[in-house]
C-alpha cells in the first residue's frame, strides 16, 4: 500500500540549503516586503488593544461573536501578533541572507580595475570618432582623473569606470535596514516602559510597585531599573483663553538620585523628556485629583486623600470613583469633576474652561457591595453599581460637606495629576543610527550612475560610453569629454 | 494683530484662488483649441503660435497664484505664530501649495506643460474645499505639535506629497494615452503631448527623486514622536499608512530597478503606491483614531 516518497537526493542539508537559497532570493524578499505592508492594513482599521483597549472591549460589546474570531487571529493585536512577527523575522533572514553575500562580492568588484577597453567601440550605444591630432590620450587622461574615474591604460586605450559609490551607497541602505531592525528588537527584548500616575507633592520612588502599570523586555532584569527619585513639585498648564486649547504644559520636579540625600530641580515638558542616563521620563497627560475627607457618623476618618479622576473632554470634565471598602455598608460615590462649572440644559454640569476657575464636585453616593472581592478587575475610575442603592446627590465647591445617612465627605481642595511615561530603551540608538545610514545610502544609490567611458587613439581617436541600467546623462557627459579633448572647453 | 494677519491670508488665498481660475481658463482654451482640430487637418501643420501665447499666460498665471498661495500660507503661519501645519486647513493649503509648487518645479525641466490643466483643476478643488470645508480660525498649536522636528516632519512630507502627486498624474497620463495608442492613433491634439517612454521615465524620476525625502519624513516623524510621546514607532494609524506608503513605493523601485518592469504595470504600481498616500491623508486625518489627529474637525 504504502509507497515510499523518493527524496534521497535532498536529505535534510539539501532540504535546508533549498530552503534558505529560496528565502534569500531577492524575490522571496520583495514579497515578504510586500507582505509586511499588507499585513500593517488591519492594524490601522481594526482598534487595537495596545493603542486603545476602550475601543476593543466595546467592540467586544457590540458584536461578540465576531470580536471572537478576529480575536483568534490576533486582530486586536496585530503588530504584537504571531504572524507579523513572522513576516518581519522571515524578511529580516531573507535581507541578511541576501545582502551580507552581496556586500562581500561588491567589496572585492570595487577593488578589481575596470575591463580593459573592448575590441569594437563603434557598437557602442555612444560612439564618435575623428581624426587624431595627438596627445588625445594625455588630455583624456588628465580629463578623467580630475573627474575621478578610476582609469585602465593599454595600448594607447585607457578604460574608466565611475559611479561604484552607486553600489555601495545601496548596500549600505539594505545593510540600514538590518541595523533599524536589530534596533527594533533590542527594544523589544532589553527595554523597559511604565506609567504611573503622580498628584503634585507626592514622590515617586524608581520601583516596580511604584508603577500603574510596567512592562518588560522578555529579557530585562528587574534590577536594572535605573536608581532615582522624583518629587513632583508644580504642574503648570496654559490654556488660550479664546479656543481653550492648552498652549503649554510645565512639570517642575526635583530628581533625587545615588542615596537619594540630594536634589536637583529639572523641568519636564511635553517635547523635552527628562533624560536619565538610558531613562527617559515623559510628560503624557493631566488631570485634577479632588481631595476628599470621608467620615463615619461616629466622625472617623475612613477615607482621605487625592483621587485621581479622569479627563472626558478638552474642558477636562473629569470622572471618578471614590470607593470606600471598610465601611460597613460598603459606599461609594460616583462623581464628576469641573474645573470651571457651568450648567448646560442639555447635558447637566458641563466645563467651560481647562483650568479650575470654578471647580465643582458633583457626586451621587452608593451604598452596599462594591464587588471589589469578586475577582474580576475593576477599573479605579467607575464603580459597578448594579449591587448597591443610591442615597444622595451633591454638588460641592471647596470646603463643603456632603452628610448622608451613615457618614460625611468633604470635598477639602484638589491637586493636579501627571501621568508620567518612564522608557529605557537603548536599541533606539541603533534604529536612528540605521535610519541616518540608509539615507545617506539612498541618496548615494538613487543619484548616482554607473558608466564606463572608453578612448582608443591611433589613427583616429574613438570614444565610446556605456550606462549601466540605461541611466540617463551619459550623453552629455561624454559631449563635455570630447569637447575637452578636442580642446574646446 | 493676529487677526488682521489671519485676515490677510484668507484674501491672499481668495486672491490665489482667482488667479488660478484664470490659469485654469487659459490651459482649458490652449487644450480645447488643440482639441476642436479637426481629424481632416491632421495631416497639416498647424499654427501653433495662437495656442502658444495662451499656453504662456497660463503658466505665468499659475506661478503668480503660486506665489499668493505661498504669501496666504506665510499670513497663516504668522497670524498662528507657528508654522501653519495644525489642522486639515492648514494642511491642505499648504498640500495644493505644494502640489503647484511641484509641478512648476518640473516644468523647468520637463516638458509637462500639457499636465496645467489637471494641476490647475486639482489645486482649486482642493483650495476650494479647504475654504469652504476645513477653515477653522487661526489658533495656536496643542504643545505636542510645538517642535521644530515638526517643521522638519511636515515640510518633508508634504513636499514628498507634491511629487507623488505629480509622478501620479503623470502615470495616470501615461495609462490614459497608452490606451489612446492601444486602439489606434493618437488624437491630434494628444500628439502634442509626449511620447510614452517620456512619460513612463518622468514617473520613475520623480518617485526616485522624492523617495529619499518620504523616508527622510518618516524618519523625522519617527524622532519627533520619540520626544514627544515616548515611542518613536507606535503603529498609529496614521505611521501605519505612512510605512505602507514606504513599502508600496520601495516595491515600485525595485520592480522597475531590479525586475524591469516598465509601461503599464510599473505605472499601475505608481498609481497604487500614491493612492496609499492620500489614503493616509484624507482616510486617517478625517475618520481615523490615534494620536495623529488633528484635523480640528
Ligand atoms: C533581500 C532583500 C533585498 C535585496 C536583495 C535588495 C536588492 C536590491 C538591489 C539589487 C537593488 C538595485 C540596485 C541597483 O541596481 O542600482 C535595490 C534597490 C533598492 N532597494 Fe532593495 N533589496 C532588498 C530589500 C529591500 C527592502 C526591504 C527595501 C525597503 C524599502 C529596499 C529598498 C530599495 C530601494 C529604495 C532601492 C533603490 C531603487 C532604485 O535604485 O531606484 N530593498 N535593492
Amino acid at each position: 500500500m504504502s509507497q515510499e516518497v523518493q527524496l534521497p537526493e535532498l536529505g535534510s542539508i539539501g532540504l535546508f540549503r533549498f530552503a534558505w537559497r529560496q528565502l534569500t532570493s531577492m524575490r522571496t524578499a520583495l514579497i515578504l516586503l510586500m507582505l509586511l505592508g499588507v499585513a500593517a492594513i488591519p492594524g490601522s482599521l481594526i482598534p487595537q488593544r495596545t493603542q486603545n483597549p476602550m475601543a476593543v472591549s466595546a467592540y467586544f460589546k457590540r458584536s461578540p461573536d465576531l470580536a471572537t474570531w478576529l480575536d483568534r487571529f490576533s486582530l486586536f493585536d496585530v503588530y504584537g501578533s504571531p504572524w507579523f512577527s513572522a513576516i518581519y523575522i522571515l524578511l529580516f533572514i531573507s535581507l541578511i541572507g541576501c545582502v551580507l553575500p552581496r556586500t562581500i562580492e561588491h567589496f572585492h568588484a570595487a577593488r578589481a580595475l575596470p575591463p580593459s577597453t573592448p575590441k569594437n567601440l563603434n557598437r557602442m550605444k555612444f560612439y564618435s570618432s575623428w581624426r587624431a591630432q595627438g596627445n588625445e590620450l594625455e588630455t583624456a587622461r588628465a580629463w578623467l582623473k580630475k573627474n575621478r574615474f578610476r582609469v585602465v591604460e593599454k595600448d594607447g586605450s585607457i578604460s574608466a569606470e565611475k559611479g561604484f559609490s552607486r553600489e555601495t551607497g545601496n548596500l549600505f541602505f539594505h545593510l540600514a535596514l538590518i541595523l533599524i531592525l536589530l534596533g527594533i528588537s533590542m527594544s523589544s527584548l532589553f527595554g523597559m516602559r511604565g506609567e504611573a500616575i503622580l498628584n503634585v507633592g507626592e514622590r515617586f520612588v524608581n520601583t516596580p510597585t511604584s508603577y500603574d502599570s510596567l512592562a518588560y523586555g522578555k529579557l530585562f532584569k528587574d534590577g536594572k531599573l535605573a536608581n532615582f527619585m522624583l518629587k513632583v513639585d508644580n504642574f503648570d498648564a496654559q490654556y488660550n483663553i479664546e479656543t481653550n486649547a492648552p498652549e503649554d504644559y510645565t512639570l517642575q520636579v526635583t530628581l533625587y538620585q545615588g542615596d537619594f540625600t540630594k536634589g536637583e530641580k529639572k523641568v519636564i515638558k511635553v517635547n523635552s523628556p527628562l533624560t536619565i542616563g538610558n531613562t527617559k521620563i515623559y510628560l503624557q497627560a493631566n488631570g485634577y485629583s479632588p481631595i476628599v475627607t470621608v467620615r463615619d457618623s461616629k466622625g472617623n476618618v475612613g477615607l482621605q486623600g487625592p483621587i485621581p479622576f479622569l479627563p472626558q473632554d478638552g474642558n477636562l470634565r473629569s470622572i471618578g470613583a471614590i470607593k470606600v471598602p471598610d465601611a460597613q455598608p460598603q459606599v461609594g460615590f460616583v462623581g464628576s469633576f469641573v474645573p470651571t462649572y457651568e450648567r448646560s440644559d442639555s447635558n447637566g454640569a458641563i466645563s467651560a474652561f481647562p483650568q479650575a476657575l470654578d471647580p465643582r464636585l458633583l457626586l451621587s453616593a452608593w451604598s452596599g457591595d462594591l464587588g471589589l472581592d469578586s475577582g474580576t478587575p475593576q477599573s479605579v475610575y467607575r464603580i459597578d453599581t448594579s449591587k448597591m442603592t443610591q442615597i444622595g446627590l451633591k454638588s460641592l465647591k471647596p470646603g463643603e460637606s456632603f452628610a448622608y445617612a451613615g457618614g460625611s465627605l468633604t470635598f477639602e481642595a484638589y491637586v493636579q495629576w501627571v501621568n508620567l511615561q518612564i522608557v529605557d530603551d537603548s536599541g533606539k540608538n541603533y534604529a536612528l543610527l540605521g535610519a541616518i545610514v540608509s539615507i545617506l545610502g539612498l541618496l548615494a544609490s538613487l543619484f548616482t550612475r554607473r558608466r564606463r567611458i572608453w578612448i582608443r587613439v591611433g589613427t583616429d581617436v574613438e570614444v565610446a560610453g556605456l550606462a549601466k541600467n540605461a541611466a540617463p546623462g551619459l550623453d552629455q557627459e561624454l559631449a563635455i569629454f570630447v569637447s575637452a579633448i578636442k580642446g574646446e572647453i | 494683530m493676529s487677526r488682521t494677519w489671519a485676515y490677510l491670508s484668507n484674501y491672499l488665498i481668495y486672491s490665489s484662488m482667482a488667479v488660478y481660475t484664470l490659469s485654469f481658463f487659459a490651459h482649458a482654451v490652449e487644450t480645447a483649441w488643440a482639441v476642436k482640430i479637426p481629424e481632416t487637418t491632421s495631416g497639416k501643420t498647424l499654427d501653433y503660435k495662437r495656442t502658444e501665447k495662451v499656453a504662456r499666460i497660463a503658466t505665468a498665471m499659475m506661478i503668480l497664484g503660486f506665489l499668493l498661495l505661498f504669501a496666504g500660507v506665510i499670513a497663516r503661519g504668522v497670524s498662528a505664530g507657528r508654522v501653519p501645519w495644525g489642522n486639515m486647513y492648514e494642511f491642505s493649503i499648504t498640500g495644493a501649495l505644494a502640489f503647484s509648487g511641484a509641478y512648476l518645479g518640473a516644468l523647468r525641466k520637463y516638458d509637462l506643460r500639457w499636465l496645467g490643466l489637471l494641476v490647475s483643476t486639482a489645486v482649486l478643488l482642493t483650495l476650494g474645499t479647504a475654504v469652504a470645508v476645513l477653515y477653522r480660525p487661526s489658533a495656536p498649536l496643542v504643545p505636542a505639535l510645538k517642535s521644530t522636528w515638526l517643521v522638519i516632519h511636515v515640510s518633508a512630507a508634504i513636499i514628498s506629497g507634491g511629487v507623488f502627486l505629480l509622478a501620479n498624474a503623470v502615470a495616470a497620463a501615461y495609462l490614459y494615452l497608452d490606451s489612446m495608442e492601444a486602439k489606434g492613433e493618437r488624437t491630434v491634439w494628444a500628439k502634442r503631448l509626449p511620447s510614452l517612454e517620456y512619460l513612463d521615465q518622468l514617473s520613475y524620476r520623480l518617485v526616485a527623486f522624492v523617495f529619499p525625502l518620504w523616508t527622510f519624513a518618516v524618519i523625522a516623524g519617527a524622532i519627533w514622536a520619540e520626544s514627544a510621546w515616548g515611542r518613536y514607532w507606535g503603529w498609529d494609524p496614521k505611521e501605519t499608512w505612512a510605512f505602507i506608503t514606504w513599502v508600496a513605493y520601495a516595491a515600485y523601485l525595485h520592480a522597475r530597478v531590479t525586475i524591469g518592469w516598465r509601461g503599464r504595470r510599473a505605472a499601475w504600481l505608481c498609481l497604487f503606491a500614491g493612492s496609499t498616500f492620500l489614503f493616509n491623508y484624507v482616510y486617517v486625518n478625517i475618520w481615523g483614531t490615534g494620536k495623529h489627529t488633528y484635523s480640528g474637525l
